[in-house]
This record gives C-alpha cells, sequence and structure tokens, in this order.
C-alpha cells in the first residue's frame, strides 16, 4: 500500500487527513483507489474523460509523473504520493 | 657577506619579466588578470580597473582563487614594482606561474602617465558597524555587503508574505525596495502582517510599510506603488529590479507576474501560504522551470481558495516570507543553491519540510520560447477568473 499526501484544500474530501493509504501497481490505479475510497475526491482529481486533470500535480515520491510515465509509473509498497495543486494566499 | 636589500632587488628583477603600464593599458581591455600585491588599505585609496586585491603576505593562499589557470597571463603591481617584482618570482618558481609579470614603476608610474584609477566605494563607518555580522562571513564581506546595498527588490504585496521579507532586507541592506500594494492597513491583517502597527490601521500598507522600513534602515531608498498591477502597468513597474519577491494572493496576478518576469528574465522568489502549510520556489527564467511550467492551469474556483478570505496561521507567513528573503539574498550575493527547479512544501504542523523536482516544460506557452516572442496580449492569458470567483460567491 502507497501513502497519498492529501493537500489542504482535499482533505476535507478525506475526513480532514494529511495522509491516506491506497492501493495500485501504478499511479492510475492509486489514484482510483482513493477515489473510490473517498467520492468527493474523484471531480478533483480526474476530468469526465478519466484523464488527471491539468492543474493537479502528482509525485512519486519527489518526482514528477509527468516526467516518468504519467498514470501509468509503477508504484511500490512503501512509495509516497504527493498530490500538489496550485496555492496563490500570500 | 650577506646580500643587502638592494643587491637582492636587483638580483629578483633579473629574474623576472617586466611590463610596462602602457602594454598592461592595452592589455586591461582584453581581460588579463591583474593583481594589486599591496596592502587592502593601499587597495581602498584607488587601483587599476578591474584589479584583484591579494596583499602579497596572502598571496601564496589566495592566487589560485584568482588565477587558478598557472599558463594564464597575470599581472602583478604594487606602489611601486618592488614589493610585485618579490610577488612575481614567488609565483613563478616556488608556484610555477609561467607567464607572470610586474608592472615597472607600480600603480605611481601608472597615475603618472595618466591611465584611468578606479577607486573602490567604501562602506562608512557607521555601515561598517551596521552590517558587521555580514563583512565578518567570508561569503558575503564588504564586496557582498555592497552589493546588497546596490540591489533593488521589488515586493508584490505587502501582506503577510511581504510584511517579514521587506523587513529582514531592509535590515540586510538592500537598497532600494519597491513595495506594490493598493491596499489599506485592516486590523484584521495585523495577526500576521508584522510590517504594520495598530495606529496605522486606514493608512495605506505602502505608506505603513515605507515608515516601518526606514525606522529600521534609513539607508534603504522605498519606492512605492500604490496600485492593482496588471497587464497595463506591470511591465513598467518591474522593469529594472534584479529580484521579484511574489506574495500575492491571487491567481491572475501570479501568472502575469509570471509572463512578464520571464519576458524581462528577471528572477521571481514566490511562496504561496494556506491555513497550516506553505510552498516556495524560485522561478529563474531560462535557467530552470516558469511557475507555467510548474501549474499549467490554475484550479477551478472550488479548489483555490483565493477567492475571499481564508485562514492562515498568523506565524506561518514569517515561516515563508524569511525562506524567501533567504533566497533573494542568496540570488543577489551568487552564493549556494537557490530553490531553482525544486518546489518545498512547509507542513508547520507536522515540522516538515518535502521537497518535489520542478522541471522545465518544453512545451511551455510561455518560456519554451524566446522572450521577444512573447507579445503584450498574450500576457496573463488566464481564464476568467475573477469572474470565476464571482460566481463561487
Amino acid at each position: 500500500m502507497a501513502t497519498i499526501k492529501i493537500p489542504p484544500v482535499l482533505r476535507a474530501s478525506v475526513g480532514g487527513e494529511k495522509e491516506v493509504g491506497a492501493s495500485g501497481a501504478n499511479v492510475g490505479e492509486v489514484l482510483r483507489d482513493l477515489a473510490s475510497s473517498h467520492p468527493a475526491t474523484e471531480s478533483q482529481l480526474f476530468s469526465a474523460g478519466g484523464e488527471l486533470n491539468r492543474y493537479v500535480n502528482v509525485y512519486l515520491n519527489d518526482e514528477d509523473v509527468r516526467v516518468l510515465d504519467g498514470l501509468d509509473t509503477a508504484v511500490g509498497e512503501g512509495d509516497t504520493l504527493v498530490i500538489l495543486p496550485a496555492m496563490a494566499g500570500g | 657577506m650577506s646580500t643587502s636589500g638592494a643587491e637582492l632587488l636587483r638580483q629578483v628583477k633579473s629574474q623576472i619579466e617586466e611590463v610596462d603600464p602602457s602594454e598592461v593599458n592595452e592589455l586591461i581591455d582584453e581581460g588579463v588578470t591583474i593583481v594589486d600585491v599591496r596592502g587592502s588599505e593601499e587597495f581602498a585609496t584607488g587601483h587599476l580597473p578591474g584589479a584583484k586585491s591579494i596583499p602579497r603576505g596572502h598571496l601564496e593562499q589566495r592566487i589560485e582563487g584568482v588565477a587558478p589557470d598557472r599558463s594564464a597571463e597575470l599581472i602583478l603591481y604594487c606602489a611601486s614594482g618592488n614589493r610585485s617584482a618579490y610577488a612575481a618570482r614567488t609565483l613563478q618558481q616556488d608556484l610555477g606561474y609561467e607567464r607572470v609579470r610586474s608592472m615597472t614603476g607600480g600603480i605611481t608610474l601608472w597615475k603618472d602617465r595618466g591611465y584611468q584609477v578606479e577607486i573602490p566605494r567604501a562602506l562608512s563607518a557607521e555601515q561598517r558597524d551596521r552590517y558587521s555580522r555580514h563583512l565578518l562571513i567570508p561569503e558575503i564581506g564588504a564586496e557582498g555587503q555592497q552589493r546588497l546595498l546596490d540591489a533593488k527588490v521589488l515586493l508584490l504585496g505587502a501582506g503577510g508574505l511581504g510584511s517579514p521579507t521587506a523587513l529582514y532586507l531592509a535590515a540586510a541592506g538592500v537598497g532600494t525596495l519597491g513595495i506594490v500594494d493598493d491596499d489599506v492597513v485592516d486590523l484584521s491583517n495585523l495577526q500576521r502582517q508584522v510590517i504594520h502597527s495598530t495606529q496605522r490601521i486606514g493608512i495605506p500598507k505602502v505608506d505603513s510599510a515605507e515608515e516601518s522600513i526606514h525606522a529600521l534602515n534609513p539607508d534603504v531608498n522605498v519606492v512605492k506603488y500604490q496600485t492593482r498591477i496588471d497587464a497595463s502597468n506591470i511591465m513598467e513597474i518591474i522593469d529594472g529590479y534584479d529580484v521579484i519577491v511574489d506574495g500575492v494572493d491571487n491567481f491572475p496576478t501570479r501568472y502575469l507576474l509570471n509572463d512578464a518576469s520571464v519576458r524581462l528574465r528577471i528572477p521571481v522568489v514566490s511562496a504561496s501560504i494556506l491555513g497550516f502549510d506553505g510552498q516556495l520556489s524560485v522561478f529563474k527564467p531560462y535557467d530552470g522551470p516558469c511557475y507555467r511550467c510548474l501549474f499549467r492551469e490554475p484550479p477551478p474556483a472550488e479548489l483555490a481558495p483565493s477567492c475571499g478570505a481564508n485562514g492562515v496561521l498568523g506565524v506561518l507567513p514569517g515561516t515563508m516570507g524569511l525562506l524567501q528573503a533567504t533566497e533573494v539574498v542568496k540570488l543577489i550575493l551568487d552564493i549556494g543553491d537557490p530553490a531553482i527547479g525544486r518546489l518545498l512544501l512547509y507542513d508547520a504542523l507536522g515540522a516538515t519540510l518535502t521537497e518535489v523536482k520542478v522541471h522545465r516544460d518544453p512545451e511551455c506557452p510561455i518560456c519554451s520560447r524566446d522572450p521577444d516572442e512573447i507579445a503584450d496580449e498574450e500576457m496573463g492569458v488566464f481564464p476568467d477568473y475573477e469572474a470565476f470567483c464571482a460566481a463561487a460567491g
């Protein structure tokens, strides 16, 4: 099971947690597992066509999955996914 | 029988190469390395243009920092040509410099011939005292402090992030601080905006900030822009600044700033805060990714709580603002590893700092292109966010 770090704007959708566990062999599966456990996150993560929304950055450990294999990037036990939308507060 | 000083000098001069000031004057334009071996106080009274100061007593230890290549041409001088003759022999015989020469007649003959002398600017006695803790750090020293005093930094926003950043940059002696903010001080700001004060509620933030900055350090020139930055004024405002500090509270301005700063090649130290969380990165155009490489699109309004007031831990902008100030000082002094190509994520509750990599996007709509190709009407192109925020209520 991988650990997903939840950004502040999504915490209300996962019961206020900062980190949740989710299963899957790749980034797409792990995020789908998150969305099925916490349905409120689905529309925030995925577009109607099932693609990851462009305004959501996802990192496997410290690397942007866009420079890896995107949603097909393999995820191992003990890996951490960071979900990161932009913040504008100053 | 022991050798007299005059005899030793004759021997040394017979063993080294000398060069006439007229030839040095021609070589200066070609970028030859020139080292002044006099004492630092003599150097401070005036030196050859571009010369490096290495007092003879420090020559062996410091020469490699100035002249790493032993086969490159090197010219030494002193007041009259004697100390530099000894120094040249040391470099040639003991350290293996192959093309070292001593300038005949030293800077005295140089001046007699009417050639140009550069007089280094010196810190005043008060400045030496005020910045003494900087002067004690080798990475800063008098030269670095002068760079800070010469630097021009623009702060976008005199709010949560801008308050601590402005105060510490002022204290550090950054010579010019531009501040853009169209707001007035409100009671609800004072939980975190430490540059303002209870007595100054209702007055423009730029005026309040200026008052605090001058109380802390009268050396600082404050340039006030009591306006809201937009596509019509941004190029004019930011042009000429060395570094921009982004502490604005909304997405449209962050994208607009990105586009304009890429076009003018000005580095931006960017931070944002929400609740107990902060983000920070340095966007140095064409050396690293830009804001649009990191966040190609802004989130929709319901995921972007920049529309309207949001809660933030009062000390959090202090933490993030001072990380920004630190990055600004590093950029000005060209020291350390600025957070270019990295996004730092600070979680105040967990007391953790996480870092993720940020890459240049080869398809970035802005920084994948030459800055001259970016047209005025493309800057700050953004979904109609204000309408979106209004719709979100």
